[in-house]
C-alpha cells in the first residue's frame, strides 16, 4: 500500500510541472497589462512604465520568468500578490478554509442525496420513481450554475425570505475565526443564534454547488447498481432472507460504490470550478471569488498560485480515491 | 402434507419479442427427508422452477401457480416478510457458480454469521461458535483463519463448501441445491456431492438435486423428476427409472449414458431443446423424439398413470417399446 502510494506520488511530478505551465501561461495568454492596469484611468509616464516593468521581471523573457517561479514553487513560494503585495500562499490559505466549508457542504449534500437517489432508482428501474429521479438528474446536470443560483435567490431570499442573499453570516455576529471554518467559529463563539446564522448563509451556496454532483453521484449509483444487482452474491443475499435494504444498502452498495466514489473524487474538480461562480454569486469570501478578481486585475502570481494549489488539491484528492478502492473492495488490495 | 407442494407452476419472462414461458405447469412434491433429483438439459426450467419457490427471480420474471405450499405456509399468498422469515432458515439454496455467489467484499465469517443473525436470536460469540463448527461440518480445515477470508482468497470447491455452510446455517428443512457441482473439478465435484448427502442423512433435511448429470442422479438421489422445455415429463423412483423409463425423452438421456451404451457409437438425442419461437404445437419434445407420429405433432400430450412415471406422452414405453393405444386403454 505504502509502495502503491508512493509510485502514485511519483507521478504528481509530470502533472505538477504541467500544471505549472498551463497556469504560468494562461493567465499572461490574456489582453490586457497588469502594470497599465495598476496605474489605473490616470495612467503613467513611459519611464515609470518601464521602471515597473523591470521591478515586477516582466521585461525578462518568459522562460527565464518560468524558471523563478518554479524554483519558488519548489521552495514554497508563490510569490507575491501584485494587488495586496501579500504572499499568495498566505492570501490562499486565508480564504481557503471558506471554499473548502461550502464544498465539503455541498459534496456532503450531494452524496447524502445522490447515492439513495440512485439506489431508489436502480431497484425500481423502469418505474416512475426512476423515471422521476432520472428526469430530475438530467435537469440538474443541465443548469446553468450562475442561472440556477439566481433563481434560488428570487424565490427563497427575494419572495419568501428565508435564506440571506449573500456573505457566510449576519453582520450582527462578531467574533474571532481561528480555524475559518463559520460553522465551527460561530458553534465556538458562543453568540446566540451565530450558528444558526452561518447555517442560513450556506444553505443557497451548497444546494447550488451541490446539485451537479449530486446529479452525476445519482446518474453513476444507479448505473452502477444496476450491474451489481443482477450479480450471483446479490441473489446469495436474498436467499439469505435479508431485507431489501440490507441487499440493497449493504451487499449491492459495498459492491457499486466503486465507480460511485470515483465520480466524487473527479467532483472536486467540478466543485472547485463551479466554487468560482458559486461564490461570486454569493459574494462568499472563497479563493473562487478571490481568483475571479485577481483575473480582472490580471494579478499573475494570484491566479496561477491559486490554480496551481487547486491542481494540487484535486490530485491528492483522487489520490485519497484510489487508497479507498482497496478499502472497499479486498479484491483490489492485492 | 409433503413439506414442499408445488401445484402448476408457470414462469414466463418478458423479453424483448414478447413473453418466453420458461416453466409450463410444473408440479413438485418433496416430503420430509426426501431427495428429489430434477434433470433435465439446459432451458428446461429446472433452476426457474426452483427459483421461483425461492422469490428469487428478477423483476422480469411472472410467477403463477395454483399452490406453492412450504410447511403449511402458502408461499402465493405469503406477504414479502412472512416469506423471508422462511427463505434462508427452513429452505436455503446453494447455486451453480459458487465463486460468484459470495460476496467479494465481506469476509467468509461475516457472511455466514450474517445468516444466523437474520434468522436466531444468538449472541455474537455464540454465532462466532457456530459458524467455525459449520466450516468443521462441511469440512474445511483451519475454520477460524478461513472465517477471516474473503472470497477471493479460497478456491471453487472452498467456495461451494463455505455455501454450504451457510445453507445449513440455521439447519433448514430443505436445501435446494442447484447445479451444485457443475462449476467445479471433476474430482470435487464428488467430494462436494458426498457432503450434500451426508449432511443430508445426519440432519434429515429434504434436499432437491438440479442436476443435467444422470450419473449424479443414480449415486444420489432417491426420486427423480425430468423436465423438458419448461414441462415435467417423467418422475420415478430413481431404481424404477434406471430400470423402466416411460418417456422416450428419459429413456434417451439413459441411452446417452457412456455407461449404457452398447453400440460403437455414443448415442445422442437430435436438435435442440425448442426455444421461444419453434415450440411445437404438440408434443415439444415429437421434433426430437424417435417414436413420434403425426398426433405427437399435433397434440399435447397430459400426464399418464403414476404405474407409467406420469410420463407426458401419447405412447408411454415400455421396457424401451412405445404401448400401443389399445394397451394402454385395456
Amino acid at each position: 500500500m505504502l509502495g502503491f502510494i508512493l509510485r502514485r506520488l511519483g507521478t504528481f511530478i509530470p502533472t505538477f510541472i504541467g500544471v505549472s505551465i498551463v497556469s504560468f501561461l494562461f493567465i499572461r495568454l490574456l489582453p490586457g497589462d497588469p502594470i497599465l492596469l495598476m496605474a489605473g484611468e490616470r495612467g503613467m509616464s513611459d519611464a515609470r512604465y518601464a521602471e515597473l516593468m523591470t521591478q515586477f521581471g516582466f521585461d525578462r523573457p518568459l522562460l527565464v520568468q518560468y524558471w523563478d517561479y518554479l524554483t519558488g514553487i519548489l521552495r514554497g513560494d508563490l510569490g507575491l500578490s501584485f494587488k495586496t503585495k501579500l504572499p499568495v500562499w498566505d492570501e490562499f490559505f486565508a480564504l481557503f478554509p471558506a471554499t473548502l466549508e461550502l464544498s465539503l457542504c455541498a459534496i456532503v449534500f450531494a452524496v447524502l442525496i445522490g447515492i439513495p437517489a440512485g439506489i431508489v432508482a436502480a431497484v425500481n428501474r423502469g418505474k416512475w420513481p426512476d423515471q422521476a429521479l432520472m428526469s430530475t438528474a438530467l435537469v440538474g446536470f443541465s443548469m446553468p450554475i450562475f442561472w440556477w443560483a439566481l433563481l434560488l435567490i428570487i424565490l427563497f431570499s427575494g419572495m419568501l425570505g428565508w435564506t440571506p442573499v449573500s456573505g457566510r453570516i449576519s453582520l450582527m455576529f462578531f467574533f474571532p475565526t481561528d480555524t475559518g471554518f463559520m460553522l465551527i467559529d460561530s458553534f465556538r463563539s458562543g453568540q446566540a443564534g451565530a450558528f444558526a446564522s452561518a447555517v442560513e448563509h450556506l444553505i443557497l451556496p451548497t444546494i447550488v454547488l451541490g446539485t451537479i454532483p449530486l446529479a452525476v453521484i445519482a446518474r453513476q449509483t444507479r448505473s452502477a447498481m444496476l450491474e451489481v444487482l443482477s450479480e450471483d452474491y446479490v441473489r446469495t443475499a436474498r436467499a439469505k432472507g435479508l431485507s431489501p435494504f440490507r441487499v440493497n444498502g449493504l451487499h449491492a452498495l459495498r459492491n457499486a460504490l466503486i465507480p460511485v466514489i470515483t465520480v466524487i473524487g473527479l467532483s472536486v474538480g467540478t466543485l472547485m470550478a463551479g466554487a468560482i461562480l458559486t461564490e461570486t454569486i454569493f459574494s462568499w469570501p472563497g479563493i473562487g471569488k478571490w481568483m475571479v478578481e485577481g483575473i480582472s486585475s490580471r494579478d499573475y502570481t494570484a491566479v496561477q498560485g491559486g490554480l496551481l494549489m487547486i491542481a494540487v488539491i484535486v490530485m491528492v484528492v483522487n489520490l485519497i480515491v484510489d487508497v479507498l478502492y482497496g478499502f472497499i473492495n479486498p479484491k483490489i488490495r492485492q | 402434507m409433503p413439506l414442499l407442494d408445488v401445484r402448476n407452476l408457470t414462469v414466463e419472462f418478458k423479453t424483448a419479442d414478447g413473453q418466453f414461458r420458461a416453466v409450463d405447469g410444473v408440479d413438485v412434491q418433496v416430503d420430509v427427508g426426501d431427495v428429489l433429483a430434477i434433470v433435465g438439459e439446459s432451458g428446461s426450467g429446472k433452476s426457474v422452477s426452483m427459483l421461483a419457490v425461492m422469490g428469487l427471480l428478477p423483476w422480469t420474471a411472472t410467477v403463477t401457480a395454483d399452490a406453492i405450499v412450504f410447511d403449511g405456509l402458502d408461499l402465493t399468498t405469503a406477504t414479502a416478510a412472512q416469506r423471508r422469515s422462511i427463505i434462508g432458515r427452513d429452505v436455503s439454496m446453494i447455486f451453480q457458480e459458487p465463486m460468484s455467489s459470495l460476496n467479494p467484499c465481506f469476509t467468509v465469517g461475516f457472511q455466514i454469521r450474517e445468516a444466523l443473525k437474520t434468522h436466531l436470536s444468538l449472541t455474537r460469540s455464540q454465532r462466532q461458535s457456530r459458524a467455525i463448527e459449520l466450516l468443521e461440518q462441511v469440512g474445511l480445515p483451519e475454520p477460524v483463519r478461513r472465517l477471516k477470508a474473503f472470497p477471493h482468497q479460497l478456491s471453487g470447491g472452498m467456495s461451494q463448501r463455505v455455501m454450504i455452510a451457510m445453507a445449513i446455517a440455521c439447519k433448514p428443512k430443505l436445501l435446494i441445491a442447484d447445479e451444485p457441482t457443475t462449476a467445479l473439478d471433476v474430482t470435487i465435484q464428488a467430494q462436494i456431492l458426498e457432503l450434500l448427502l451426508e449432511l443430508q442423512t445426519s440432519t434429515g433435511m429434504a434436499l432437491v438435486l438440479i442436476t443435467h448429470d444422470m450419473g449424479v442422479v443414480a449415486e444420489t438421489a432417491q426420486r427423480v423428476s425430468v423436465q423438458y422445455a419448461g414441462q415435467k415429463v417423467e418422475e420415478q423412483s430413481v431404481g424404477t427409472l434406471f430400470a423402466d423409463a416411460h418417456h422416450p425423452y428419459t429413456h434417451a438421456l439413459l441411452s446417452a449414458l457412456p455407461e449404457r451404451a452398447n453400440s460403437r457409437r455414443l448415442p445422442s438425442i437430435p436438435g435442440v431443446v425448442p426455444g421461444q419461437f419453434d415450440r411445437p404445437a404438440g408434443c415439444l419434445f415429437s421434433p426430437r423424439c424417435s417414436f413420434a407420429d403425426e398426433r405427437c405433432e399435433t397434440v399435447q400430450p397430459t400426464a399418464s398413470a403414476s404405474s407409467l412415471g406420469h410420463a407426458r406422452c401419447h405412447y408411454p414405453l415400455s421396457k424401451g417399446v412405445p404401448l400401443a393405444r389399445a394397451e394402454l386403454q385395456s
